[in-house]
């Protein structure tokens, strides 16, 4: 298969092709940059390869090499689940030529590795920082921007220009003359506007305190908004440059903080793919139930805040509950409520308690009493159905484009769930269906997760029926620790201990796109790692980054109460959106 | 405070600053400046189960106008640190800052070039709470601690802040 779209890719671009590999199981071709959009549209529309979304950009810096960076896309097919992988070199002045025409969300994709890396994208409409703040300096994952220098902001962002406000429409500036709008905007001129423009957030309690959004208002409706992140920007990536692979855990608690093990898991999911690592059975059955945990953990907090912000406080009441149930068996488990950084390279932090079965039993009864709850009263409750019914809906193609996945993908009839179309960690042989909505409106996406934690509470009790006994460490003895008789007694055992507790796991030299189903979609890891024993690279695919950056276009046309209810059901957790 | 039961007028004397204190001390109106996962943790705080409400501070606020005690719950990021000042500037006085969680106390173990290494950099903080998260009963602990300060705070302790807060 992989032969055939080679020879496809090769035929097309001829010469511009300039290298090609199988990075486990994935394509990975190497294309002249003036090629790039050339390629990238191939692999979209040829029927062949018919890739369909855009998952992440990422951008590499090889400091000491002529063509400083690396470009990479990484592209995934649907009806044939491959991945393939576009990667362009460039040094520091030439300009790479846009895809955002290409894929909607490539936008937002590309301005971050812009803001990061300063690489600059040709014909990009609106080339700003994204994550880092407009008066910063600098490019900050360049590998020769030191890690504590940081930068204060004294003025926030403004997000609409004069023209956008005088016109009331999106006007492609160049970034030049947005920067002679802020400028203006200092001078603390009054613009005379039609338009009223509302400020929400960060600090705004709909907008999970992160988020912002700049709206411009016709009476009620919203006729053009702009949205900006990095509020949260807490430099994981950066972070994990500067930590060996072990240390990288506890930082993805706080990536998806609402659903920390999930993470946990994805992360060392992504990790022994790259250095080819097996865990035995009884650890990746644990892996399941408490990746499902976290993932009902996940929808509780969403489905329960998204009520309160359309007014059904009680409901936060009963989820909350059912969360707190879970919280304290997650914590006699790992020891913490919330951040649990459970899971190790290799297997886990330790095994499960005894009476963890008969406790989780209980518990997950309690949570099914909540959730049915819950749905009952609001599954038919007018005041819920007349917001969210219609409102914020997205088409199948548009999510596609868009480059959403998880629940928000399913909710517009895509039946797409890496558990199945991928499976990990054994998921195959659970039996579990996948949740579809029909309109892909608020009312679809807080309805799919209900189901879907229905659905998550049927792999937990399969996974406890099924639970062998065994190791739940790999005997791999390049992440697991020697037994204690083998430490004591032999000089092999000692070194081996010495080793992996002071130089720390020896990830091969490599480059790898590990990838799971969190609680809001797609969570991919792109490691480069260059044997150092710290990764050179960690790009973190967070699933709602292109869902956020798609929600200008779900609110247009819709009153400004109506985009309070569209956010919460997006599930847009900073953690992971600003990393 | 003392109350005269025994007086047929039933009336009752105290300082002026006791009656004020406790009035302030026990209907603190938080404004959770909710980031990060420490805001999490705060909505386990209010929810069913820990029920801040015990401690007569249930009323949360999201407008800084309305509220007294600033909750900064998760980690501020440079590009946050202008809103959070705002924010705490537009609170009026008195006003009492809880620094929730290590993140906000001391950058906790984000030391890197967009995390501010403790929000005491920006603004004057009476409390600081451990831990990553700390738990509902930590910042219990801390909103206990603070309640019992404004108790023995001088009615010109307003000043005083500010002042501290200056130097910071």
């Amino acid at each position: 298969m992989s032969e055939n779209v080679l020879e496809r890719l090769r035929a097309a671009l001829g010469p511009d092709l300039l290298e090609h590999s199988d990075d486990h199981g994935d394509l990975c071709v190497t294309v002249r940059t003036s090629a790039l959009p050339r390629a990238v549209a191939l692999c979209r529309d040829d029927p062949a390869l018919r890739c369909e979304m855009l998952l992440d950009i990422v951008g590499v810096d090889y400091l000491g090499r002529p063509e400083r960076f690396d470009v990479v896309y990484n592209l995934r097919s649907l009806a044939d689940p491959k991945r393939i992988r576009v990667r362009t070199r460039v040094d520091e002045a030439t300009p790479v030529p846009t895809i955002s025409h290409l894929y909607k969300n490539a936008d937002w994709h590309e301005r971050e590795v812009y803001d990061l890396f300063g690489v600059r994208f040709d014909g990009h409409p609106d080339l700003r920082r994204i994550l880092t703040h407009h008066e910063f300096e600098g490019h900050a994952l360049r590998k020769d921007y030191p890690i504590e220098r940081g930068q204060m902001c004294y003025v926030p962002e403004k997000l609409l220009t004069d023209e956008e406000i005088v016109h009331g429409r999106e006007i492609h500036v160049s970034p030049a003359s947005a920067a002679v709008a802020v400028a203006a905007e200092g001078a603390g001129e009054e613009i005379a506007s039609d338009y009223l423009t509302v400020n929400l957030g960060p600090s705004h309690p709909a907008m999970h305190g992160a988020l912002r959004v700049e709206v411009l208002l016709d009476g009620e409706t919203i006729i053009h908004s702009r949205s900006e992140i990095g509020y949260l920007h807490r430099c994981f990536e950066k972070e994990a440059e500067d930590h060996t692979w072990q240390q990288i855990i506890p930082y993805t608690d706080r990536l998806n903080y609402v659903s920390c093990l999930t993470n946990n898991v994805g992360y060392v999911l992504a990790v022994e793919k790259l250095m080819g690592v097996v865990v035995p059975e009884r650890c990746q059955v644990i892996r399941v139930i408490v990746g499902e945990l976290g993932r009902i953990m996940d929808h509780l907090v969403c489905v329960g805040t998204n009520l309160v912000d359309i007014g059904a406080l009680t409901n936060y009441w009963y989820t909350f509950n059912a969360r707190e149930r879970i919280s304290d068996v997650v914590e006699r488990l790992c020891g913490e409520r919330l951040t649990t950084s459970y899971t190790r390279i290799g297997g886990l932090y330790r095994d499960l308690y005894e009476g963890f079965e008969a406790d989780l039993r209980v518990v997950l009864t309690e949570v099914e009493t909540a959730i049915g709850e819950v749905s009952k009263l609001v599954r038919r409750n007018r005041i819920f159905m007349d917001r969210t019914i219609g409102v914020g809906a997205m088409s199948r193609e548009d999510a596609l484009a868009w480059g959403w996945t998880g629940p928000c993908l399913r909710s517009t009839g895509v039946d797409y769930d890496i558990r199945k179309a991928a499976p990990y960690s054994g998921y195959e042989n659970y039996d579990f269906d996948i949740p579809v909505g029909e309109n892909g409106d608020a009312y679809d996406r807080v309805l799919v997760r209900m189901e879907e934690m229905y659905q998550s509470i049927g792999i937990v009790g399969q996974a406890l029926d099924r639970l062998p006994d065994g190791p739940i460490f790999s005997a791999d003895r390049r992440v697991s620790m020697p037994p204690k008789d083998e430490v004591y007694n032999s000089i092999e055992g000692m070194m081996n201990h010495f080793k992996l507790v002071f130089d720390g796991i020896q990830v091969p030299k490599g480059e790898a796109y590990g990838f799971s189903e969190a609680a809001n979609g797609e969570l991919g890891f792109h490691i480069v790692s260059d044997g150092s024993g710290h990764p050179y690279r960690m790009k973190v695919r967070p699933p709602c980054f292109p869902i956020f950056a798609s929600y200008g276009e779900l609110v247009r046309g819709h009153m400004v109460a109506d985009a309070i209810a569209v956010l919460g059901g997006l599930n847009i957790v900073a953690g992971e959106l600003d990393r | 405070m003392g109350v005269a039961l025994d007086s047929p007028q039933n009336f009752m004397t105290t300082r002026l600053r006791q009656a004020v204190n406790w009035g302030r001390k026990y209907s603190l109106w938080p404004m959770p400046f909710g980031t990060a996962c420490c805001a999490i943790e705060f909505m386990g705080a209010v929810s069913a189960m820990s029920d801040i409400s015990r401690f007569g501070a249930e009323l949360v606020r999201f407008s800084p106008r309305q509220s007294d005690l600033l909750l900064v719950a998760g980690t501020i990021s440079y590009k946050q640190a202008p809103i959070l000042k705002r924010v705490y500037e537009q609170m009026a006085e008195p006003k009492w800052v809880i620094a929730m969680g290590v993140c906000a106390s001391s950058g906790g173990f984000y030391n890197n070039y967009g995390t501010v290494q403790g929000i005491d950099t920006l603004i004057p903080t009476d409390m600081y709470v451990a831990g990553c998260p700390p738990t509902p009963e930590n910042l219990f602990s801390a909103l206990v601690r603070l309640q019992n300060r404004i108790e023995h705070e001088g009615l010109d302790a307003v000043k005083e802040r500010h002042r501290v807060g200056k130097r910071a």
